[in-house]
């Protein structure tokens, strides 16, 4: 028997992505050769003496404490999502608003200011409208398509752009590239939600974002099974350039502890876990981190399918009488056909909307109509969904606000799954038949 | 322009890691909160013997501090450096002088005279690197804190 060695030297070699969605941040168990990620229920961890637990906890040594703060089976999720992305880390939360919330906590203090895209998921206009005003954070919308909005919206106070990679539901593609730049023309990071788009197809780290996060609930997880959300940073935003001293100067809430000077490429992570984490509590769960895992091994072939699919139904609704203003941004006359080819060339996503003949009453005769897409408040599973708007997830935003989102009385909303395609569409066939 | 990626190539980094025990860390402070206190503590723990080479200390993380590097009395595998980039010439000639494996240069120390120094000196040179980061990718626990290490392998190894 030869003893297991961790001195082997391993080559460098850029892995493709469909090896990585399998395999990075998981070594075989050390303990059990475990091929599969185990499942560590576990809510805390034994130290092996004082002298250990105290540098776990004065973070001098990566050592796992506490499973609100970290877990093993969901640090191979976070290592797989930093990988897939690009970046220098992940930290998960139990949702993706948490995730969001999180990041931002992270950077901001009382009287910051956040510059915003208007076309964004409804949950997160609730929570930037509210919860940061809450927090004495001002916030401006712009639209998304004009870069001088985003260019002008800057004030000295400001601390972050923001913007979706494929907007929801209006489908709008982010200029990722113009925007980070913009950003880094004042010292500020770009944010992106890149739950629409998944590593897959899009990675706008490589465009210069400095962080991703995700609804891990959608495509990530891909099968409607759990709720959960990653931050993903790219490591090389400079935290330390003056405008960011909740990052940079001696912490309160970690005895003093400089994190972007100590830990570097990894000290807003070490922060977004060491603080924020542990401080708002939303933790992934071990299982839900085992099911995000399982759904990423297969976020190729289930991306490619739901392009295939989605570009097949928004076809089929693009030339039907009764539907009008297809935002698919993967259909050929899209007005967002350039930012498509430039940052979504193997597909612009699954989701997407499109406006119903009979305004309010013809979406909900729609949705009566259909009987294999399922009537949810989701997108991202493989099965298909379907959602009117108005009437759920944007219920709470004015008139006003829904037409920023790109938002009518009549708009429903698509998630097109990997179903025969022949199916989806012979559904939406018969329920369209119903609107007058 | 300095080009870096000369200095920082994996193989390289995994046998300097495998192969040394002894490590002089230059400007290792006995603060606590610093960066060099951190990366000192850790090799320390992890088994290296660590020798502090800084003339404002007396003692570090339990050892004496020397004020150079000639002063060092034992073989030394690793110069590993927190200063100022500028003073890495100086540094690459002492570490020729002892004869050590290797010059690793933490993030943002980087000087293109001082890496010549020490390469012409036979001295392996890794450069805008962490330690502690690199030892926890190959060897140690960065993956608990989904950090990414771009490692994939599928070969069992020991315990951690």
């Amino acid at each position: 028997m030869t003893e297991p060695s961790n001195r082997r030297t391993e080559e460098a070699r850029a892995f493709g992505f469909e090896t990585r969605q399998l395999h990075a941040g998981q070594r075989p168990d050390p303990n059990t050769g475990a091929r599969a990620v185990p499942i560590f229920q576990t809510t805390s961890y034994v130290f092996e003496d004082p002298e250990s637990a105290a540098a776990y906890f004065n973070l001098q040594e990566y050592g796992n404490t506490y499973s609100r703060i970290m877990n093993p089976t969901v640090a191979v999720f976070e290592e797989r999502m930093a990988n897939l992305e690009g970046g220098c880390g992940a930290v998960a939360f139990a949702s993706g608003i948490s995730a969001q919330a999180a990041a931002l906590f992270t950077l901001l203090q009382p009287g910051d200011h956040v510059v915003s895209s208007s076309a964004l998921y409804g949950g997160t206009v609730n929570q930037f409208k509210h919860m940061l005003r809450k927090m004495s954070v001002e916030l401006t919308w712009v639209d998304p398509d004009d870069a001088d909005a985003w260019r002008e919206a800057v004030r000295p106070n400001t601390k972050a752009l923001f913007g979706e990679t494929i907007g929801n539901p209006a489908g709008n593609v982010l200029d990722i590239e113009t925007v980070a730049s913009i950003a880094h023309d004042h010292d500020l990071p770009l944010i992106v939600d890149n739950t629409f788009a998944t590593p897959y197809l899009c990675r706008p780290i490589e465009w210069g974002a400095d962080i991703v996060i995700h609804s891990a609930t959608k495509f990530i997880g891909g099968h409607g099974t759990s709720i959960g959300g990653v931050v993903v940073e790219s490591g090389t935003f400079n935290w330390s350039n003056g405008r960011f001293p909740v990052i940079a100067d001696p912490s309160p809430a970690y005895h003093g502890l400089q994190f972007h000077e100590t830990f570097g490429t990894y000290g807003y992570l070490m922060k977004l876990r060491a603080e924020t984490l542990r401080d708002l509590g939303a933790a992934l769960a071990p299982f839900n981190a085992f099911l995000f895992l399982q759904g990423l091994e297969t976020l190729s072939l289930r991306m490619e399918r739901h392009v295939d699919n989605a570009r097949a139904v928004a076809a089929f609704l693009e030339s039907h009488e009764v539907a009008s203003n297809v935002t698919y941004s993967g259909l050929p006359d899209s007005r967002y056909r350039p930012l498509v080819q430039k940052y979504l060339p193997r597909g612009a996503g699954a989701v997407f909307s499109f406006d119903c003949a009979g305004g309010r009453a013809g979406g909900q005769e729609l949705i009566r109509g259909v009987t294999l897409w399922s009537h949810l408040a989701n997108v991202g599973d493989a099965k298909s969904l379907i959602i009117h708007p108005a009437s759920t997830t944007h219920r709470q935003l004015s008139d006003a606000e829904l037409q920023a989102a790109g938002v009518g009385p009549g708009t429903v909303r698509l998630s097109v799954g990997t179903e025969s395609v022949e199916d989806l569409i012979w559904d939406l066939e018969q329920g369209l038949a119903r609107v007058k | 322009m300095i080009e870096l990626e000369q200095y920082q190539d994996a193989e390289a980094i995994q046998r300097v890691l495998h192969t040394a025990s002894t490590i002089a860390v230059v400007g290792l402070s006995s603060n606590e909160l610093r960066a060099s206190h951190f990366v000192g503590f850790y090799l320390k723990r992890h088994g290296y013997r660590v020798i502090p080479v800084n003339p404002r200390e007396t003692d570090v993380l339990g050892t004496e501090s020397y004020r150079s590097l000639l002063d060092i009395d034992v073989p030394v595998d690793i110069v590993n450096v927190f200063r100022a980039p500028d003073a890495l010439p100086a540094i690459a000639r002492d570490a020729v002088a002892i004869g050590a494996g290797a010059l690793w240069c933490q993030f943002g120390v980087i000087n293109e005279e001082g890496a010549r120094i020490a390469a012409d000196g036979g001295v392996t040179v890794i450069m805008d690197r962490c330690l502690k980061v690199e030892h926890a990718r190959y060897l140690g626990r960065m993956h608990w804190f989904g950090f990414n290490t771009q490692r994939i392998t599928s070969v069992r190894t020991g315990l951690q």
